[in-house]
């Protein structure tokens, strides 16, 4: 629902109104043409939109924006459609604004180590057009092959490198954006900072519902000299979770610390085959890297730490063959989850790292009570956890429990200090956890914001911030010192 | 150490009092930034009594501390751990607070290679400008959830609320530093940063002054052997107390009356300004000695992508910051309004319009 009412104009209206500024192959109307922007990668959740559209140029988007602004049609900004909290679910009642077409390279400046891109161009390919420079993009979510570059800043994505290159905050240097009105904007700049307000790390990660994001200047950053990496096995859980803490204490900073539990080990090396001890309770992945000689120097100390620690095993990546295979099992663990279950649900809390023992221990009691088992994958180093929830969705009650699974984990990382989202978003699937982490003036903090940028509120209506009427009808309201939250709605 | 203390409360009363006579307040800590920007109307609100750290856990990377705490007391507990802001803020005086250098956004030699203080922050609690206590991010390394609030107020000077605590990633320090000195025309210099910035060598400073670079390595033994290979030069005795007189600006580039300008602008840009310059920053950033006007001065900056403030001057200037153009001026009093709907805090601190 946006606050403008209802839009003014029907389907067949919005068709013409459209029409009269853009090419017939940009508008998609008809239901089978509709049905491939139903969902995105969070597929629980499925919507056809009233009506798609693939605009080419900056101009269109604005043009675009303006009429539905004007006869308050909600809009849906969407890229590769791979996020996983369903931030580009669309509305029946909205259109859909697919940025698929914007996929050209504007500008490489290697002096500058910087690149120019539309938002629809992938991760992956900045970093392959940027390999002949030396150069590559740091951000590295697991979906780099498919994911664009649009989606990754308006969800602030991470990936396995964070805790040494940053999230895409970091990573990135100008942006423009077209908010609701059709006015295009510039956030940022072409030098490292920029005058006014930081709306560059504002529009980061607000989920298209500030504006929709029409170009991306982006920080290029030297490949590293090499790259080892250890894999450590541990027979204890907390040991390897101690051995995690013991290497950051030391003052080393891993490109890469990855752990995985004993059901996603054995998941993963039944499908890929990487080596993994399918025995250990958990293993960790270490990734250093730097100049040879630094590198040699790490993976001693690192070894050595993770003797200290209790590891069974140890294993150095001898050359770049067995490094790709050793994060192989890492990388494909959640298509390996596909093949054990017939479905899965893969959540994203962070915590404060020296929490971890606890919050494994009581995910383990989280999947018993709801009787489904967990496998684990966690960006250790950052603190970021991905508990993988394995259910079958044709048992009925199955995805219902094990959304309150998921929904369990995430208010305990909020009890523990942490956040109920590191790197993928809130969207529609973690709308309701919002209301565990903030009261209702921070709540209504965000909302302000938002009216800053979309005071019809017609931009992702719905998704990243809930109105404070949907926090008490979830009826998960923490209390701040003793007051009742939301004093100023009824209660039923 | 001084002893700590939990103001919240108290300035959460002052701010509410201050809304509910519209009367606006001008923030102040250490004051060792008042020099910066433009001259905040309204009644002080102090923070210095709101000091002390809230949490500090080496092994998570993280410190929390409050606004009022002197920043020398938190880069002193920081290495006692062997840790450090890798940001390397400026203080430019000995009362220099937390509060002021995250408001400020200031960063010193170490931001073109590690980040500015803005990347670091990982939370804040602020009130905002209807009395309420907020809190925003948190003290992990990821949280995407909430618009970043937190790294907005980072740099705004204090206009969108009371900054009240500060949680930031904190980095182990380097084992090894060194310092190499070279002669080199200031072209040659940033052409050969722009090289060097592009091959993974350990470089964690850089200043051209005249026609003398100076680059610092930071990391383990063996790479700084091998870095110096390829960046030559002499090594500089006594570089950390010349990377402390860069970062505070006491090198004599510095003394002098001339308007000192903060330009910043894509590294490998050949500024044409009159004046003289100091470069930072592997050439991002060029400090600039003029008495060109304004205009000029900004319009070269522009013209490569960047922008260009007003630092120190004699007379202080009604517009040290770069003019905004007018849709992204009305969207930052939007903004402003937003956090601070009655502009209480810090009124007119940035630009005059708000």
């Amino acid at each position: 629902m946006t606050d403008s009412g209802d839009p003014t104009i029907d389907k067949g209206e919005l068709v013409a109104a459209l029409r009269r500024f853009l090419p017939d192959d940009v508008i998609l109307h008809a239901t089978e043409d509709l049905r491939p922007y139903e969902c995105d990668g969070l597929s629980a959740y499925r919507q056809t939109p009233m009506v798609a559209v693939l605009p080419r140029t900056i101009e269109q988007v604005q043009q675009i924006l303006r009429v539905c602004h004007e006869c308050g049609v909600p809009v849906v900004a969407r890229g590769a459609g791979t996020g996983l909290s369903g931030g580009a679910l669309p509305l029946g009642d909205g259109l859909l604004l697919s940025l698929a077409r914007f996929m050209s390279i504007l500008d490489i400046d290697p002096a500058n180590r910087t690149m120019r891109v539309q938002p629809g161009v992938r991760n992956l390919a900045i970093s392959e057009a940027a390999a002949p420079y030396g150069l590559y993009y740091a951000p590295d979510p697991s979906s780099q092959i498919a994911c664009t570059i649009g989606g990754n800043v308006a969800e602030n994505a991470g990936g396995v490198h964070c805790l040494k290159y940053g999230l895409t905050v970091h990573n990135i240097l100008k942006l423009k954006m077209v908010t609701m009105d059709g006015e295009l904007l510039t956030f940022g700049a072409d030098a490292l900072d920029a005058p006014g307000f930081d709306l560059l790390a504002l529009a980061t990660g607000s989920e298209g519902m500030l504006g929709v994001i029409v170009e991306v200047t982006v920080k290029l950053v030297p490949k590293p000299e090499t790259a080892r990496v250890v894999l450590a096995a541990f027979a204890d859980v907390e040991q390897a979770g101690a051995a995690v803490g013991a290497v950051i204490a030391t003052g080393i900073v891993p490109a890469g610390l990855e752990m995985m539990d004993n059901p996603a080990i054995r998941a993963a090396e039944a499908f890929v085959h990487s080596g993994y001890p399918v025995d250990a309770a958990a293993i960790l992945l270490c990734e250093l890297d730097g100049t040879a000689e630094a590198v040699a120097d790490d993976i001693e100390r690192v070894s050595a730490i993770m003797a200290r620690c209790g590891a069974s095993a140890t294993r150095v990546s001898r050359d770049e063959a067995e490094r790709a295979r050793f994060w192989a099992g890492r990388k494909m663990a959640f298509p390996a989850m596909g093949r054990i279950s017939p479905d899965y649900y893969c959540t994203d809390g962070t915590i404060p790292r020296k929490h971890l023992p606890l919050v494994l221990r009581r995910i383990q009691e989280f999947g018993r009570k709801h009787d489904l088992a967990v496998a684990n994958v966690f960006h250790a180093g950052d603190g970021n956890l991905h508990p993988m929830i394995l259910y079958d969705a044709s048992r009925p009650g199955e995805l219902e429990r094990a959304e309150q699974l998921g929904g369990d984990i995430l208010k305990l990382c909020v009890e523990v200090g942490g956040t109920i989202t590191g790197e993928h978003g809130v969207g529609v699937e973690k709308i309701n956890q919002m209301c565990d982490q903030f009261s209702s003036a921070e709540l209504e903090q965000f909302h302000a914001i938002k009216a800053a940028f979309d005071p019809k509120r017609l931009l992702n209506p719905g998704k990243a911030v809930p109105l404070l009427k949907r926090c008490a009808e979830y009826g998960g309201l923490h209390v701040h010192a003793g007051e009742l939250p939301f004093p100023e709605l009824e209660r039923f | 150490m001084t002893a700590s203390r939990d103001a919240s409360t108290d300035i959460q009363s002052r701010v509410i009092d201050a809304i509910e006579r519209r009367a606006p307040l001008a923030i102040v800590a250490g004051g060792t930034k008042h020099f910066l920007g433009r001259e905040a109307q309204g009644e002080p609100l102090a923070l210095v009594d709101h000091r002390g750290v809230v949490d500090y856990h080496p092994e998570e990377l993280v410190l929390t501390a409050r606004a009022g705490t002197p920043l020398s007391e938190l880069e002193t507990l920081l290495a006692e751990h062997d840790q450090m802001f890798a940001f390397e803020p400026p203080h430019f005086g000995a009362a220099a607070t937390l509060g002021g250098t995250i408001a400020a956004n200031l960063s010193g030699p170490r931001r073109a290679y590690a980040g500015a203080a803005r990347d670091f922050v990982l939370g804040t609690r602020i009130v905002n400008g209807c009395g309420e206590i907020l809190r925003f991010g948190g003290e992990v390394m990821k949280n995407v959830a909430g618009y970043d609030l937190s790294r907005l107020v980072a740099g705004a000077m204090g206009t969108l609320g009371v900054i009240l605590d500060v949680s930031l990633k904190v980095l182990p320090r380097p084992r090894e530093t060194m310092t190499l000195v070279q002669s080199l025309t200031p072209r040659a210099a940033v052409e050969n940063l722009c090289r060097w910035a592009a091959a993974p060598l350990p470089i964690s400073a850089s200043c051209i002054e005249g026609e003398r670079l100076c680059v610092r390595l930071s990391g383990t033994v063996s790479a700084l052997a091998k870095a110096r290979g390829t960046i030559g030069g002499e090594v500089l005795e006594n570089a950390d107390a010349f990377w402390l007189d860069v970062r505070e600006q006491r090198r004599p580039f510095f003394g002098g009356d001339a308007p000192l300008w903060r330009i910043s602008l894509p590294p490998a840009a050949i500024l044409d300004s009159p004046g003289e310059q100091m470069i930072e920053w592997g050439g991002a950033l060029r400090w600039l000695k003029s008495n060109a006007p304004a205009e000029k001065i900004r319009a070269a900056a522009a013209q490569h992508g960047g922008h260009a403030m007003l630092f120190r001057s004699q007379i202080r200037s009604p517009e040290p910051y770069h003019p905004l153009p007018e849709p992204l001026m009305q969207l930052h009093k939007r903004v402003k309004t937003a956090m601070d709907p009655h502009g209480i805090f810090n009124r007119g601190r940035m630009y005059a319009e708000f």
